[in-house]
């Protein structure tokens, strides 16, 4: 028997861990990586209180974020690679104008 | 006691692999070890009597989405990370202020909520009843859902795109 609060207190911390690269990494496609890894710190929580209510429905919500996310990934990649042929490079600190 | 040392060990990878992100300067570096959260994570849903959404978190996160990223970094060749220097006050203010953040959201998670626990392996979560639920109750947002998918493949298309052939269409038009 594991406590509910421990799977949130990891989900948690993934979602902490999201932010920080977030904010600390300069790498466009990294930057990407950590939303997706703030997603899952979020579906873990949805799982969590879906396996604690007995609620199916958290489980399909968690399923709606896996599509949503994978549609993001991909349209997201593909302005990646947009960006990529524009600028030639993947820091997002030389990516500042909107205006090549 | 055997599920709390399951926990804990796919929690601890879990985190090792989330740290492991951060810490990597190249990309294929952090996508593997995003890879290694993604599966962890897998393990807790199926710890968590979720065994529909922990094959799907193994198929479409581990698999389709992560490919995706694996193949985007091939593609443009990223290399090493170009470090830059962040703000002083950032790192004087962020630090302590996340750290006050995040042990009073532990606290308030860990006192408020300790007494309830989730049961081991009970395996309601099945296919069965999940496309059950997501066939009748969500029909609607499922099919919006699917439209959502088809404006995204359409937006990658085009996104992706060769410039040269979209000004040729332009001077055409």
């Amino acid at each position: 028997m594991v406590p509910l609060s421990y799977y949130l207190v990891l989900g948690g911390i993934l979602f902490a861990c999201g932010i920080t690269g977030f904010l600390i990494k300069r790498n466009l496609i990294t930057i990407f990586m950590s939303i997706e890894l703030m997603l899952n710190g979020v579906n873990l929580s949805f799982v969590a209180f879906a396996a604690q209510w007995r609620a199916l429905s958290g489980q399909v919500f968690v399923f709606f974020v896996m599509v949503v996310a994978a549609a993001e990934a991909a349209v997201g990649l593909a302005i990646i690679i947009a960006v990529y042929r524009n600028r030639e490079t993947l820091n997002v600190d030389r990516v500042n104008l909107l205006k090549l | 006691m055997l599920h709390l040392i399951i926990f804990l060990v796919f929690g601890a990878i879990c985190v090792a692999g989330a740290v492991n992100l951060l810490v990597q300067r190249h990309p294929i570096n952090s996508a593997l070890s995003l890879i290694a959260v993604m599966v962890s994570l897998a393990v807790e849903y199926l710890l968590l009597g979720a065994e529909f959404v922990a094959a799907v978190q193994v198929i479409i996160y581990a698999g389709a989405i992560m490919v995706l990223f694996v193949f985007v970094i091939m593609l443009l060749n990223a290399g090493e990370e170009e470090r830059t220097r962040g703000s002083k006050v950032a790192i004087v203010i962020g630090i302590p202020g996340m750290l006050v953040g995040s042990s009073l959201v532990a606290w308030v998670l860990l006192a408020r909520s300790g007494a309830s626990s989730v049961e081991a392996g009970a395996l309601w979560g099945d296919p069965k009843s999940i496309s059950r639920l997501l066939f009748h109750d969500f029909l609607l947002p499922f099919e919006v859902t699917s439209v959502l998918v088809l404006i995204a493949i359409m937006g990658a298309v085009v996104l992706a795109a060769k410039p040269e052939q979209g000004q040729q269409t332009r001077e055409e038009a």
